[in-house]
């Protein structure tokens, strides 16, 4: 009990560390602008059509199950308006920093991972050059960039997907459901949805490489490295919404 | 200057007045794992191939990393280029690693780049003014030195052992150290690649004029390559001199090296 306390603590203290050693990083030259664009070519463009799938089947779902509800109260024509509402506060949001945990968190930590236990960071540190910057740097900022752009990618497809799931039933035309959507839209939902997916992408980043960046040595730590990151990044996600809203609720 | 006495065919002349690396009373625990190096001290001269052996687990790994800072020492003077390497900040801390090449025990090849980005990975870091026509020379130079020069467009992945050993040692020489760290150069490696991986060393050695360590469980490596040997047991240097006089040392544990 008390080394388990302990080794919470020295956990905590190190991801600290790691966080603050980030920010230092940052903003000290040179830059590494080359692996940063790769890796948001490999982030953002590489999951674009998971992303879309997802994203799709998100709003013709909500859709087609919210539908019954709303026509019960002769009120389906609030239809577009509060799929595209719930897509943009809530579920795209959420639904795709998931998959990124998924994806790209569990994608950094496996990596930087294998590279630690290889000694490959040893190797770039020897050879004086900077792994943090290097490996860390560039990815966080990768992802604390696109898992943004790919949620406004999914709000979008979500939208369409809403658009598709209520032509099974009815026939609305492109252009009503459109206004109907923006109608309903207020830019006050979109800056703090948005807001928060910039968090979602740092720490799934961060998480993704803290993670392989202290993996143990040998190579089942290579794997726990992935699936720790997958898990921790997925309950930041919640916890980060849950004070999102609720920071939303009291300013807004 | 001084001779010393060595098995090398060329008879390198070592200066004796200057030593490049410089470690006294160096101590290095990990948590329970306890007194690893227990006061080790050493000295290597400019142009000297140094041969550390050791039993499996006897720190010698540990002692090299930490001349690098790869490993932070507990205790001890740790000096070379008669810089202290204790009391160093990041930026010069790595310019003196470029300065030391490190081969690793198993190569540390980077996955994820070509043979050719491998190379041109540290040396576009740290000269940044080079052309691409110059980092292509140099890359095809240092792959010549290793007798490589078709495995340019590989994979790590796709090269074996001894290739990765070799790709791994043009990597280091691609920054023309000063001195270089060779970690096990033949550890798994056929007989007859071992001999090549060894004369290698020696041939690099003669042409850029490094000072080297060289860490091995491979006599015929020690004895071709070593001007000098050491033997760390217990996490000290229990013994030192050329590999004719430690095969007929009196300790019967030394001599066990040499069978
Ligand atoms: N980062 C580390 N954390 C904890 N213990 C370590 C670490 N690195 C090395 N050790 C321990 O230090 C001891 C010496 O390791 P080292 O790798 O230096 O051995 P070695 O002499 O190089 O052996 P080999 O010939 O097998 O490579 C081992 O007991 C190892 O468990
Ligand atoms: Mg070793």
């Amino acid at each position: 009990m008390v080394i388990s306390l302990k080794n919470g603590f020295t956990e905590a203290g190190n991801a600290t560390l790691f966080v603050a050693r980030f920010f230092r990083e940052l903003v000290k030259p040179p830059y590494e602008l080359k692996e940063f664009i790769r890796q948001c070519y490999i982030m953002g463009y590489k999951s674009l059509p998971l992303v879309a799938i997802t994203g799709f089947i998100m709003g013709l779902v909500l859709t087609i199950q919210s539908r019954p509800t709303l026509a019960e109260f002769g009120a389906e024509s609030w239809l577009p308006g509060m799929v595209a509402l719930s897509l943009i506060r809530e579920i795209a949001p959420v639904i795709t920093a998931l998959i990124c945990a998924g994806k790209i968190s569990s994608g950094i930590g496996a990596e930087l991972g294998s590279m630690k236990v290889t000694e490959q960071i040893d190797a770039m540190e020897v050879s004086g050059i900077n792994p943090y910057k290097y490996l860390v740097v560039t990815r966080v900022l990768a992802t604390t960039l696109m898992v943004p752009l790919l949620v406004v990618f999914a709000d979008g497809i979500g939208i369409l997907g809403g658009f598709a799931g209520i032509n099974i039933h009815g026939d609305v035309t492109m252009y009503r459901y459109f206004s109907q959507v923006l109608s309903s839209l207020e830019f006050l939902d979109i800056i703090p949805a948005t807001i928060k997916t910039f968090f979602f992408g740092f720490f799934i980043g961060l998480i993704g490489c803290y993670k392989g960046f202290t993996a143990a040595s040998g190579t089942e730590s290579v794997g726990k490295a992935a699936n720790s990151a997958v898990v921790t990044a997925s309950l930041a996600i919640f916890i980060i919404d849950m004070m999102a809203v609720q920071l939303t609720d009291l300013f807004f | 200057m001084i001779q010393v006495e060595t098995n090398r065919k060329t008879q390198h002349v070592v200066e004796l007045s200057k030593p490049v690396i410089n470690i006294k009373g160096l101590y290095k625990s990990f948590g329970k794992n306890t007194d690893i190096l227990k006061g080790v001290d050493l000295t290597v001269r400019k142009g000297e191939n140094l041969v550390v052996l050791g039993k499996s687990g006897s720190g010698k790994s540990v002692l090299i990393k930490c001349l690098v800072g790869l490993v932070s020492a507990d205790k001890g003077e740790l000096n070379v280029f008669g810089i202290d390497m204790t009391k160093l900040s990041d930026q010069q801390l790595n310019a003196i690693r470029v300065r030391i090449g490190f081969l690793f025990q198993n190569s540390a090849l980077y996955d994820s780049m070509t043979v050719r980005e491998n190379l041109s990975f540290p040396l576009k870091r740290h000269s940044k003014k080079l052309t691409t026509k110059e980092v292509e020379s140099s890359i095809t130079e240092v792959l010549e030195s290793v007798g490589l020069r078709e495995a340019i467009d590989k994979m790590p992945s796709e090269l074996s052992g001894g290739m990765r050993k070799r790709i791994g040692l043009a990597r280091t020489l691609i920054l023309q150290p000063e001195i270089i760290l060779y970690d096990e150069p033949t550890t798994g490696l056929d007989t007859i690649t071992s001999r090549e991986i060894s004369e290698l060393i020696l041939k690099i050695q003669e042409k850029y004029k490094t000072t080297s360590i060289i860490i091995t469980h491979d006599m015929a490596c020690a004895k071709l390559t070593g001007d000098r040997l050491v033997i760390l047991k217990d996490g000290i240097m229990v013994a030192e001199g050329t590999y004719a006089s430690l095969e007929r040392s009196n300790d019967a544990w030394v001599r066990s090296f040499f069978i």
